[in-house]
């Protein structure tokens, strides 16, 4: 073990009920080194933060395997609290501040100094001290300086812009005085460019001072800006530690996605190519927390399987709720050269889209309510179907509510007792089947399927994408499939939207090279390839 | 064994084991001291019939997702203002009955509707909200009991002026559904038309949980967010919802007047949502899922251990009113017990 380095990470190992998340990394940070942490969505990154920070999810889960030290020292972090006093900060992707606060109260807290007064002196206690505000000012203003930033210390938090908060969360950090190694979680995620420029040149003036900086990101040009060495790990497995000096973003990037792909056979691939336009979407904007959707547009051909990809938080999720009216939409959507009203989920139902959601058990079942229940009630709801019909007045149909589910049962293979088990006592891959069966009675033309493979068991994902594929092909329906898994969308999709930003970055074809694939996940491909190549 | 006990308690509900036990032994303690058997499985039968409406009123609002409906009272100041003024316009017999429903209706609509859109805005606290709704409701009607002209002279305090604490309906349609096809069976008393007014009412709401907008109004309260994504609009669900409660509170406050041969005014409508909301609790409804057995188990129950124990404990323990305190320990307890389910894990 030498002294020379303030973090060493080795051979770490993690297991979540049987699934290995992290499989022997090894990760070493000096003082004064700028280390970047390069992976996908899954790869295992927050896993190993989590490891060194002692967060309680780890421990309750059977902590992990391997060795941390910090300045050769062996520790065993057991909690958060602990991981601060061996001088590991962290500075987080949401920013943890008071808004009612000042500046100085933000970094202070819990950390104030203190003065004396009468009544302390008197009951010999800390906490009838007085705040040294004085003090607690002056040191505010130290950590301010140090990262250049200009705002007074007794201003109050709320109102800021964002870029700031994140420079007042490294102030609070750099503030402790024994911090050695400080955690960066995608720092720059919601920075604007200027405002992360600021940010990496400060994180480079603190390195200077000898703090050790772990710096997570999705972004290849920071990585090549800033750090001095990367790391990148793929589905839990270091692949790969280069200086930057060794390296170049397309390197990066062909590393971070790198897999074996089967590309399947696309022999009808040219036919498709001339087919009409199902859907364009002109200048979508969706305000989906979380996952925005900032101006997109594209147009999918009838019969094809689209794929829409890229990392989380970049707003792919966003589209297909946008499409379906679920969260506040702007822009043109037209369907078969009709335009769409905006905003109105009955209406996208009605003209034929249909939608498997990614929230599978908060909006995808009524996970009290029978399968049959669950499969026929959207098309009782916007078609009318299974409805017996007594002038004004009209019943469900029970009877072809129960053919049509076993019906479905059957061709979607879904394994249950019967039609009137409930969908909560289903596993996940069976719950999604449901989910799809229900979307398949509406007779979309147009099937938009949300992540439809997470949290679900590996023999249960080959099922479903099968089946997408099988729709696809024999009833000739037009897919939009929206997926983290990269893999996934380059086995089964005719063409792939990778969306950065709330922007479509680029199309790719399954078969394109895993660089272009990073690149563009990274939001990389523009600057390399110049506009005119998508 | 323990295991099929155990499974047995989780599929049958706790309380309801408790509350069923509970009704067992005082029924055999009931024979043990001496009671008269039938005229009290009367008494169980009629006050069967007598509450039932009440508590089906929880049906639609727990299924459309605000809850038990604490704000009960709305329903039934509706329904008591509808008898009020039908007796005002000298109706009688059959057509006061009717006439007081009817008159009532457009009351409990339009108040169910206001009501609804206003536990539209403050989603998640219905239950809390509805309970200081209901109080607030009966509080303003004590004015307006005083202050609204009417002149029926049984109706109104002979001195001074404003309606009286308790009308009494014998000159009117006292008992019109209990002794409709009424017959009596080993000293058994079955008010018949009062039993099939209440079932009558059971099946239609049946019915409209099974129509489509029924199954749109159970979506809406199962998974809001799932309802929206079926093209379903929640708020007007829950309005639906509310309104069919109001609704069903007011008609059960009349069939409850019959019954009992009086309107109550005043303070006595404040607390009617408790004892509705634990006896279809006992009957296994929570404050998320609820169905017309859950109504009809509950009602039973709960009224039928109130009427046995009252006596049973008045002949264990000579003083004081302790069935009054049993039942507010019982009702209270159980609608204690189901709020803190409420929102708990899978």
């Amino acid at each position: 073990m030498q002294e020379e380095y303030t973090l060493q990470m080795e051979n770490i190992e993690k297991e979540y009920f049987g699934n290995r998340v992290l499989k022997g990394v090894n990760i070493s940070v000096k003082p004064g080194e700028i280390h970047a942490l390069l992976g996908e969505n899954g790869a295992g990154k927050s896993t190993l933060m989590n490891i060194l920070f002692g967060m309680p999810v780890i421990h309750s889960t059977g902590g992990f395997g391997g060795e941390v030290s910090i300045c050769g020292e062996k520790i065993n972090i057991q909690s958060p609290k602990e991981a601060m006093e061996k001088g590991i900060g962290m500075v987080h992707q949401e920013f943890m501040l008071i808004p009612g606060f000042t500046l100085t109260e933000n970094i202070k807290l819990n950390r104030e100094r203190l003065k004396g007064n009468i009544i302390s002196r008197l009951f010999k206690k800390d906490s009838h001290k007085f705040l040294d505000y004085k003090e607690m000012n002056r040191d505010s203003r130290r950590s301010l300086d140090m990262l250049g930033i200009g705002i007074e210390e007794w201003v109050t938090v709320a109102g800021l812009p964002v870029g700031y908060m994140q420079f007042i969360e490294i102030a609070r950090e750099i503030d402790k005085s024994n911090i050695k190694i400080l955690v960066f979680d995608e720092p720059t995620a919601v920075l604007a460019e200027s405002e992360a420029n600021n940010l990496l040149k400060a994180m480079k003036k603190l390195a200077k001072t000898g703090i050790a900086i772990l710096f997570i990101t999705h972004r290849l040009d920071e990585v090549m800006y800033a750090a001095d060495n990367v790391t990148i790990l793929r589905d839990g497995e270091l692949v790969a530690t280069r200086k930057k000096e060794d390296t170049n973003v397309l390197e990066l990037a062909e590393l971070m996605v790198g897999r074996k792909v089967e590309v399947s056979n696309k022999a009808e691939e040219e036919s498709r190519k001339h087919k009409e336009v199902m859907l364009s979407i002109k200048g979508l904007k969706v305000n989906m927390p979380g996952e925005e959707v900032k101006g997109i547009d594209l147009d999918i051909r009838n019969g094809e399987i689209i794929g829409i990809g890229g990392l989380a938080g970049q707003g792919k999720i966003g589209i297909a709720n946008g499409l379906m009216g679920l969260y506040e939409t702007t822009g043109e959507i037209i369907l078969r050269g009709e335009k769409l009203k905006l905003n109105d989920t009955k209406e996208s139902l009605t003209k034929g889209l249909a939608f498997v959601s990614e929230d599978r058990r908060g909006v995808g079942l009524l996970l009290e309510s029978s399968i049959e229940h669950n499969v026929t009630i959207t098309a009782l709801q916007i078609k009318g179907k299974f409805l017996n019909r007594y002038g004004i007045f009209n019943q469900i149909d029970s009877k072809k509510i129960r053919e049509h589910s076993l019906k479905m049962i059957e061709d979607l293979d879904i394994r249950c007792t019967d039609p009137q088990q409930l969908t909560k006592r289903l596993s996940g891959g069976n719950q999604q089947k449901v989910c799809i069966a229900r979307a398949l009675t509406l007779q979309p033309d147009v099937l938009l399927v949300s992540e439809p493979t997470r949290g679900i068991d590996i023999g249960a994902k080959k099922l479903v994408l099968d089946l997408l594929v099988q729709l696809n092909k024999e009833l000739g329906m037009t897919i939009i499939m929206t997926s983290s898994e990269l893999a996934e969308l380059r086995s089964i999709c005719d063409r792939i939207a990778i969306i950065t930003e709330g922007r479509v970055e680029g199309i790719l074809r399954p078969g394109d090279s895993d660089r272009d694939f990073g690149l563009m996940m990274a939001g990389e491909y523009h600057k390399i390839h110049g506009k005119e190549a998508i | 064994m323990t295991e099929s006990i155990k499974e047995f308690t989780s599929k049958f509900g706790l309380p309801r084991l408790i509350i069923t036990g509970f009704f067992i032994l005082i029924c055999i303690i009931s024979v043990f001291v001496g009671l008269p058997f039938d005229s009290m499985l009367s008494d169980i039968i009629r006050r069967f019939g007598m509450y039932g409406i009440l508590v089906l009123a929880m049906v639609p609002a727990i299924q459309s997702g605000i809850g038990p409906n604490f704000a009960l009272p709305l329903g039934i100041l509706c329904g008591l203002l509808g008898g009020m003024i039908s007796m005002e316009l000298g109706f009688v017999d059959a057509m006061g009955f009717w006439s007081a429903i009817i008159i009532s209706l457009p009351f409990a609509i339009i108040t169910g509707w206001l009501y609804g859109l206003m536990l539209n805005k403050i989603k998640g606290s219905e239950m809390l909200v509805a309970t200081y709704m209901g109080f607030s409701a009966v509080a303003f009607m004590c004015i307006m009991w005083i202050l609204l002209p009417f002149k029926h002279p049984e109706m109104v305090w002979p001195i001074g002026r404003g309606l009286r604490v308790t009308v009494s309906l014998d000159s009117t349609y006292a008992q019109i559904l209990n002794k409709f096809w009424a017959f009596e069976i080993g000293g058994v008393n079955i008010p018949t038309g009062l039993l099939l007014f209440f079932l009558g009412s059971c099946l239609v709401v049946w019915l409209f949980t099974r129509s489509k907008i029924g199954i749109a109004m159970k979506a809406a309260g199962d998974n809001p967010k799932f309802a929206v994504a079926s093209g379903i609009n929640v708020d007007r669900c829950r309005i639906i919802g509310t309104t069919l409660s109001t609704i069903l509170g007011a008609l059960g406050i009349i069939v409850y007047a019959q019954s009992f041969g009086f309107f109550q005014l005043y303070m006595a409508p404040q607390f009617m949502a408790f004892g509705a909301v634990a006896a279809i609790l006992i009957g296994g409804a929570s404050a998320k899922r609820a169905k017309i057995s859950h109504v009809i188990l509950g009602v039973f129950l709960f009224q039928g251990m109130l009427t046995v124990a009252l006596p049973v404990a008045n002949e264990l323990i000579k003083e004081g009113s302790l069935s009054e305190v049993l039942r507010f320990i019982v009702q209270n307890g159980i609608i204690l017990y189901a709020l803190t389910q409420v929102g708990g894990g899978e």
